[in-house]
């Protein structure tokens, strides 16, 4: 009887080496010491600059000691790294295969740790020193701690503008977005012409530019002398550009949602007897809707964003405020001060909705 | 004339024919099991019966009156042939309870309480009182097949259609199914249903037909269709059935 057992000699692979991964090591030690030097140099930079940034002054000292802090974390990886070398210099000593490749494999993880720390801390770092250039003219330009205050104020309530403008304008496009995709997919000989003309407005304004829309809505009208329209406030007429265009791209969402739903389910709907209308209503239109709801905020924030756009039809919204503050005073820190706005009011949403499916998930599945 | 006729009925998918003149006569309260390999058109004939699919030629007759053709109200005679298909199909956005009275209310426009009723009656007997409230995916294969088979049953059709209700189940649920369907018969229902298993069809069926390449190549009573088939072809396919073991 031939042996097929192979004899059990503890190591199973081949084992390599270990001279790849200590190079690999004390490389990543070396780049972590030089991040910790252009670190250390640019918190001194922060720190000379401080005295002339009046009340600011402690948070840049606070950023300079920070950072330095930051820049020391890559060092735990790295003596990680040194201590699993010592523990695979005994395996290897020992003999034991399986044991090198193991310390060997979490030297290789510590040092890219290590590595991948040093990157961040560095793209932080070249962040402030861009910041500190030319005797700190970009901070004096976009983070101007007087300006920020003198305008911070004005510019968040004339942001009320752009968040009034972006929650009407969603409301109408939920339901002129779902309108049109019903439209789109309008069943039968009957619903072919309307699903043309449907299918006509989306293209068209989903390839016209916002701002076009926005300035042909509010400019045009009012010269067109059309009734009730003409007489639209600056407001009223970038609720409705916002509205005609984002319900061309919601249509979209909408009509990828319903078609995403297997054609099983409607095929039950009517196998029970509801009509197309009725098995639309109560079957598919609820599933597509669940389906889209994370496309649909997309281009909800991406709505919210182009609010700012209605600053070429003379609004005053934040961006417009910010604008003139900016123009006055020659400097750009009341429109970094919008922009911060903008992200504020964009993250709850992610997470809001990001929660409210979770939990329509849980409801259904457990 | 019988309750349910089916004249030369002919589908076709495109260019590849998959009925090729089926007819049919189904007695009231009488059930029909349609038995053949995958492709044979079990499953084409039942979604032609209630216009799921359109038909390119012939003609069915339910009580009389014709149900096919240009202008069939598919609506109302869809309300009169249920069917419950292999993969269930339940609504998964809502409860079962409301999976079963979504047509009823919208369509009979019955009371929600008298819709509520006549489900927690129906699951009842089904043996699912308690799961009124859930949603189809907390239910096992078993469950929601249950489920389907009352949400048919609560529109009170004259005719059920069964489409495989059991070959998407794991073995162990098969029975608590074919209970149900069981049952059904014995109360009368007029039944027609495509499966693959063999012994219920056996034991249920007042009539088996074979369907081979889109022909009812061979019917009669089980006894004769189990125990003395007289086509080749037939007595091939219960060969090869009960090789796998399902007979």
């Amino acid at each position: 009887m031939t042996t097929l057992q192979k004899p059990l000699n503890r190591p199973g692979q081949p084992t390599q080496p270990l001279g790849a991964a200590t190079r690999l090591t004390g490389a990543a030690t070396l780049v972590a010491v030089a991040v910790l030097a252009v670190v250390v140099w640019t918190a001194v930079q922060l720190y000379l600059v401080a005295p002339d940034s009046g009340g600011w002054r402690w948070v840049l000292i606070a950023i300079a000691i920070l950072g330095v802090i930051g820049a020391l974390a890559p060092f735990s990886p790295a003596r990680n790294a040194f201590q699993s070398r010592s523990a695979a210099v005994r395996a290897v000593a020992d003999g034991d295969g399986p044991a090198i490749r193991k310390y060997r494999s979490r030297m290789r993880n510590s040092a890219w740790v290590c590595l991948g720390g040093c990157l961040t801390v560095l793209v932080l770092c070249a962040f402030v020193l861009f910041l500190l250039a030319n005797n700190h003219a970009v901070q004096r330009t976009f983070f101007q701690p007087a300006m920020i205050s003198r305008s911070w104020f004005e510019v968040t309530k004339a942001f009320g503008r752009n968040i009034f403008i972006a929650v009407v304008a969603e409301i109408i496009v939920l339901v002129w977005g779902l309108v049109l995709a019903l439209a789109r997919l309008a069943p039968g000989r009957a619903g072919r012409s309307i699903a043309s003309l449907a299918t006509a407005y989306i293209d068209a304004f989903r390839a016209v530019p916002a701002i076009i829309v926005i300035y042909l809505v509010g400019f045009g009208l009012p010269l067109a002398h059309f009734p009730v329209l003409s007489s639209l406030s600056p407001t009223g007429a970038a609720i409705l550009a916002l509205s005609l265009t984002y319900g061309a791209y919601v249509a979209e969402v909408y009509r990828a949602g319903i078609e995403s739903v297997h054609w099983s389910q409607p095929a039950a709907a009517r196998s029970l007897g509801l009509s197309h209308g009725l098995s639309m209503r109560y079957v598919v239109v609820p599933q597509a809707v669940r389906r889209v709801i994370p496309p649909l905020l997309n281009d909800f924030i991406g709505l919210q964003k182009d609010t700012a756009l209605v600053t070429v039809i003379g609004t005053v919204d934040g961006f417009t405020q910010a604008k003139i503050y900016s123009s006055n005073y020659f400097n750009l820190s009341s429109v970094t001060v919008v922009a911060a706005l903008f992200v504020i009011v964009t993250i709850p949403q992610t997470r809001f909705v990001d929660r409210l499916l979770a939990r329509d998930q849980r409801r259904m599945s457990r | 004339m019988s309750f349910l006729q089916i004249q030369d009925l002919v589908k076709s998918y495109d260019d590849t024919p998959v009925l090729r003149s089926v007819s049919l006569d189904v007695d009231q309260h009488e059930v029909v099991c349609l038995i053949g390999a995958s492709g044979s058109g079990k499953s084409t004939l039942l979604r032609c019966i209630n216009s799921l699919e359109e038909i390119d030629g012939g003609e069915v007759w339910l009580d009389d009156q014709l149900v096919s053709g240009e202008g069939t109200d598919v609506d109302q005679l869809r309300r009169d042939v249920g069917i419950v298909f292999q993969s269930f199909n339940l609504f998964p956005h809502m409860t079962v309870q409301q999976n079963i009275t979504l047509a009823p209310r919208k369509i009979r426009g019955l009371a929600d309480r008298v819709a509520n009723d006549r489900a927690a009656e129906l699951l009842q007997r089904v043996g699912l009182a308690d799961k009124a409230s859930t949603y189809p995916d907390q239910l096992s294969g078993g469950q929601q097949q249950r489920v389907a088979i009352v949400r048919a049953l609560a529109m009170d059709p004259r005719v059920l259609l069964l489409d495989e209700i059991t070959s998407a189940l794991d073995p162990e649920l098969v029975a608590e199914v074919l209970d149900i369907v069981r049952g059904l018969a014995h109360d009368g229902l007029t039944m027609l249903l495509a499966t693959h298993e063999m012994s219920f069809a056996r034991e249920v069926a007042s009539t088996v037909c074979f369907l081979h390449a889109g022909t009812i190549l061979e019917q009669g009573p089980p006894e004769q269709m189990f125990g003395d088939p007289q086509e080749e072809r037939t007595k091939a396919f219960l060969h090869s059935v009960t090789a796998a073991g399902r007979l």
